[in-house]
């Protein structure tokens, strides 16, 4: 229960954060891409602050050996710098440029009520299942 | 650089980092959004999935009471056809998915824990990113 709601109240922060942050105007990201541009370093500045937060949280929490609702801390033990990463991560930038979304502000684009957002909403969980269907 | 909005940006990086720090101080988990969304379509056991829509629920919550308590008219302006915006979903769920991480997975928690790995991802996906932007907004 206790890990639900701490999902529930997280997944509120970032919610909360990235509307604030106005990450979910597709035009904010790409003026942050548009170097050569009319360059806007606001989402520098979010990830920026981001980073330095979770950094000191996850010090934190490391400190005290186990996390308060589960029974050990699970991160990523990957290690490889692989194709995998380098390709995905690829396609992924190429996609965050043509849209102005990550995952996350594309997600929370289903507020705005607005055709392009629905789309791109589709289409990524058609990518992931695609994802997920091509490992089978 | 008028467009710069310092303030609004620092305060939303810090909850977006707060929301990192919370999953691994209680949970134990490295929460990344495409990771969480992904699972959601996955063929994940039941009980590793409830957690995930919550998450996304809280996700569109938070961002509903913000656009429902500031007054202020936000902006979103698609530079992009429905068409381009079709394609670039696709990429970037399958390349999240591939590549095992997005802004939030690699970008925050990955850089937030030092991983060399997730630093790689980052500068891909910026450069990648930026060469797009470069190429329809003043080649194309």
């Amino acid at each position: 229960m206790g890990q639900l709601i701490v999902a529930l109240v997280s997944g509120m922060l970032l919610g909360i954060g990235l509307v604030i942050a106005n990450l979910t105007d597709p035009s904010k990201v790409i003026d942050f891409l548009d170097v050569a541009g009319n360059w806007d370093p606001s989402v520098g500045v979010v990830v920026g602050c981001a980073v330095v937060t979770a950094a000191i949280g996850f010090k934190l929490a490391g400190r005290r050996g186990q996390p308060l609702f589960a029974p050990s801390f699970g991160a990523s033990r990957l290690e490889s710098i692989d194709k995998r990463l380098i390709i995905g991560s690829a396609l992924f930038g190429i996609g965050w440029g043509l849209s102005g979304f990550c995952p996350a502000p594309g997600f929370l684009s289903a507020l705005f009520g607005q055709l392009e957002g629905y789309v791109f909403i589709g289409t990524m969980f058609a990518g992931m299942a695609a994802f997920t269907l091509a490992r089978k | 650089m008028e467009n710069f909005t310092p303030i609004t940006a620092a305060i939303g990086g810090i909850l977006v980092g707060l929301s990192a720090a919370l999953m691994y101080a209680f949970n134990g988990k490295i929460a990344g959004v495409s990771g969480i969304l992904g699972g959601l379509i996955g063929d994940k056991e039941q009980g590793d999935r409830l957690w995930r829509v919550l998450f996304a629920v809280g996700m569109l919550l938070g961002g509903a009471i913000v656009l429902a308590l500031v007054p202020v008219r936000v902006n979103v302006q698609f530079d992009a056809s429905v068409f381009t915006m079709a394609i670039a979903g696709f990429l970037v769920g399958f390349g999240t998915r591939l590549g095992n991480g997005c802004t939030s997975g690699h970008g925050v928690c990955g850089l937030a824990r030092f991983s060399f790995r997730s630093f790689v991802a980052v500068l891909v996906f910026m450069g990648c990113g930026g060469i797009t932007v470069f190429l329809v907004k003043h080649v194309l």
